[in-house]
Parts: C-alpha cells; structure tokens; sequence
C-alpha cells in the first residue's frame, strides 16, 4: 500500500464536510528528468468515496490533476460516529485506503 | 426628514462601494497571502509530518533502534518544544547544532547510520528525506510557540556574531551578501517580498516560516536546503550540509527572530 491519505471529516447541519489530502506524485508523463528522458506517467486514476459502506462519490482522475492532490466534499446526512472510507487506484495498479470517523 | 434619510442612505452605500472598487487593487503580498490562506487546509506538509512521525518510531540503522531517546535540546524523546529553541549548544557533541544536524547526530550514535553517507545524499532522497520529515513533524510539535534560542552559552554567542558576519560578507560573482537581499525592509525580488532578516521581520515570517512545502515544485524544504539555496541564488559555491556556516547564520536568524511566531512546517507558492 502506498503512503496514508490525511482526511478530516466533521459534521454540520445535516452534512459532514470531508476533507482528504493523497500523498501521491501524479506524474504526467510528459515531464522530462535531468538527462533528457521522459519521466513514465504515474497518477491516481480512480477515486471512491464511501460512508458507511455504501458509495457516495466516484472520480475518474487524469494527469491534470497535481501532485499530492486535496479533495473536499459534503456527505449529505452524515453524522457523527458515521464511517468515511477513502480509496484510489493510480495507473500502476497501486491502490490505497483509508477510513476517518465523522466528528 | 423623510426624503433627506433616503439620500443619506444613499451616500453612505456609495461610500461603502468606493472602498469595495478600491479593494479590488490588492497588493501582490495581500494577493499571496489569500492564495497561502486558501491552500492552507490540506498543506502537503502534513503528509511529511505524518512520514517524519513514523521514522522517528521506527527502528533503522545497522543498530535497529528507533529515535525515541534522541536528544534535541529538552531531554532524550522529547519533541515539543525543542524547534523554537535550536540552533544551540550540546554538551555531548561540544558544539552548535540546529534540529538537522541534531537528527543526523542521533542517527549516527543511536541507529549507527554513518554521517558522511547523510550528509552526501540529494536533498529530499534516501537518509536526508527521512531528516528532512523528521524536521518537518519535529517544527510542527512547536506549532503555535515563539522563538526563543539561548544565548547563555559562549558559543552560542559567538555563533550569532558568526552568522552576522557571514550575513554581511559580500562575495561570490555578483559579490552579494545575504544583506544584499535581507537587510532592509519593503524590498522585493519581482513580486515576491523580501523580509529583513538583521531583525524580526514578524511572525510566521523568514527564520519563522521553515521548514515549508514549496506548491511550484511540489516539494518539502528543511532550514538546510532553504540555506543551500540562497547560496545558489547568489551565485555562491554550496555551503556544506550542517556545516558551521549554516548553523551560524541560522543561529543569527533564529536569535533575531527572538519572539516570532512559528508557522512551521508552512506552505510556501
């Protein structure tokens, strides 16, 4: 599993505001290194958000997005105690997951 | 009566609009200032805390021992505190440190990691990016706390006349100093301000905003490689990693820095 996802989610009025930062290098693959070769295109490409249990979000991401992306969404109806389950697959086929509980 | 409240009204929210149109022409610092703001929920350099958090605890080294009795200035293992108060002198080593230098004490001593190889690593690769999230989670733990480095010590001092002098000390092809760009405030470098460093340009600021994650190029940049930097932008040679010079310059900052405020690990464009 890759480097752990920093999320916070915390509830208010009827909604909890998640907020998730991926440690991810999201490559392009366009960018060159030092001796002229192009560095392979290396980024997230799915993203699933899920409270407790059932979908609620899902992403199809591309190179566009940058380097360690942030995230933030409003889970409508989730409270406190609820469970915030984060995952990613990049284009290598590593993936990771990681759960907050709403506060 | 009636009709003269209407327009008074009216005058007060024409002059509440002129301000508005005013507003508009923010300075680039005010400009910046809200991009960092915007940015500030979900900083990278939570993911390095988070990594520097984790190879502090985890045991490494020819000698398999985590750096939990390291000492940084407070006592082995402790870790709150300690950012605000370094460059100083330890008695074990006889000598100044600041928090890198410090680290790589440790891991030589207690994990049996050999200094050279450290400090001959690229910046941000292999043992020197572990120093380097170690320095980022160790700032975090003073997040909130105001600089305060001792100046009891002789060498202490003499450190902090060190590093004013290699401040002043003008050289190198376009025979800059450090002055050069720090010594006087309200100047900038095309739009991005520079703070006068011979004093204490406020809080979060210069000495206060290190170590940062820089968003142009994406990476996590300790006080050593912010130093390494300025070297090369005055077209110097690079100074040693941890070596004296870069321990008294930061001695000479973090002194005038004396009451500031630590934003760190901050977030830089």
């Amino acid at each position: 599993m890759a480097d752990p996802m920093r999320i916070r989610a915390q509830a208010a009025d009827g909604k909890a505001t998640v907020r998730v930062l991926m440690a991810h290098e999201m490559e392009t693959g366009l960018r060159k290194d030092s001796s002229g070769n192009k560095i392979p295109a290396w980024f997230i490409q799915d993203v699933t958000v899920a409270h407790n249990g059932a979908t609620v979000m899902t992403a199809q991401w591309g190179p566009s997005v940058a380097k360690n992306p942030f995230m933030q969404l409003a889970v409508k109806g989730a409270k406190a105690g609820d469970k915030i389950t984060i995952s990613w697959v990049d284009n290598k086929g590593d993936k990771r997951t990681d759960e907050a509980t709403v506060s | 009566m009636r009709q003269a409240i209407p327009l008074a009204a009216a005058a007060v929210l024409a002059l509440a609009a002129a301000p508005a149109a005013w507003a508009q022409a923010k300075s680039a610092a005010e400009g910046i200032a809200e991009y960092r703001e915007m940015l500030a929920d979900g900083n990278p350099a939570e993911l390095y805390e988070a990594k520097g958090e984790e190879v502090w605890k985890t045991p490494d080294g020819p000698n398999k021992v985590s750096l939990e009795k390291c000492d940084l200035g407070k006592g082995p293992g402790v870790v709150k505190g300690v950012f605000v108060e370094l460059p100083r002198y330890f008695a074990d080593t006889g000598r100044m440190q600041d928090l890198e230098s410090r680290l790589v004490t440790c891991m030589v001593t207690l994990q049996g990691f050999k200094a050279e190889d450290i400090v001959n690593d690229a910046f941000r690769k292999d043992e020197k990016g572990d120093v380097e999230a170690m320095a980022t989670w160790i700032a975090g733990q003073s997040r909130g706390m105001r600089f305060n480095l001792p100046q009891g010590h002789a060498q202490e001092r003499d450190f902090y006349d060190m590093g004013k002098k290699a401040f002043f000390y003008r050289g190198g092809t376009h025979d800059f100093s450090c002055a050069s760009c720090h010594g006087q405030d309200g100047k900038r470098i095309r739009l991005q301000d520079l703070p006068n460093l011979t004093g204490n340009p406020g809080d979060g600021i210069g000495f206060a905003a290190w170590p940062a994650y820089r968003v142009g190029n994406g990476q996590m940049w300790g006080m050593q490689h912010r130093l390494n930097d300025c070297y090369r932008q005055q077209r110097f040679p690079y100074p040693g990693y941890i070596s004296e010079v870069t321990i008294a310059l930061a001695t000479y900052m973090g002194v005038n820095a004396k009451g500031a405020l630590s934003v760190a690990p901050a977030l830089k464009r």
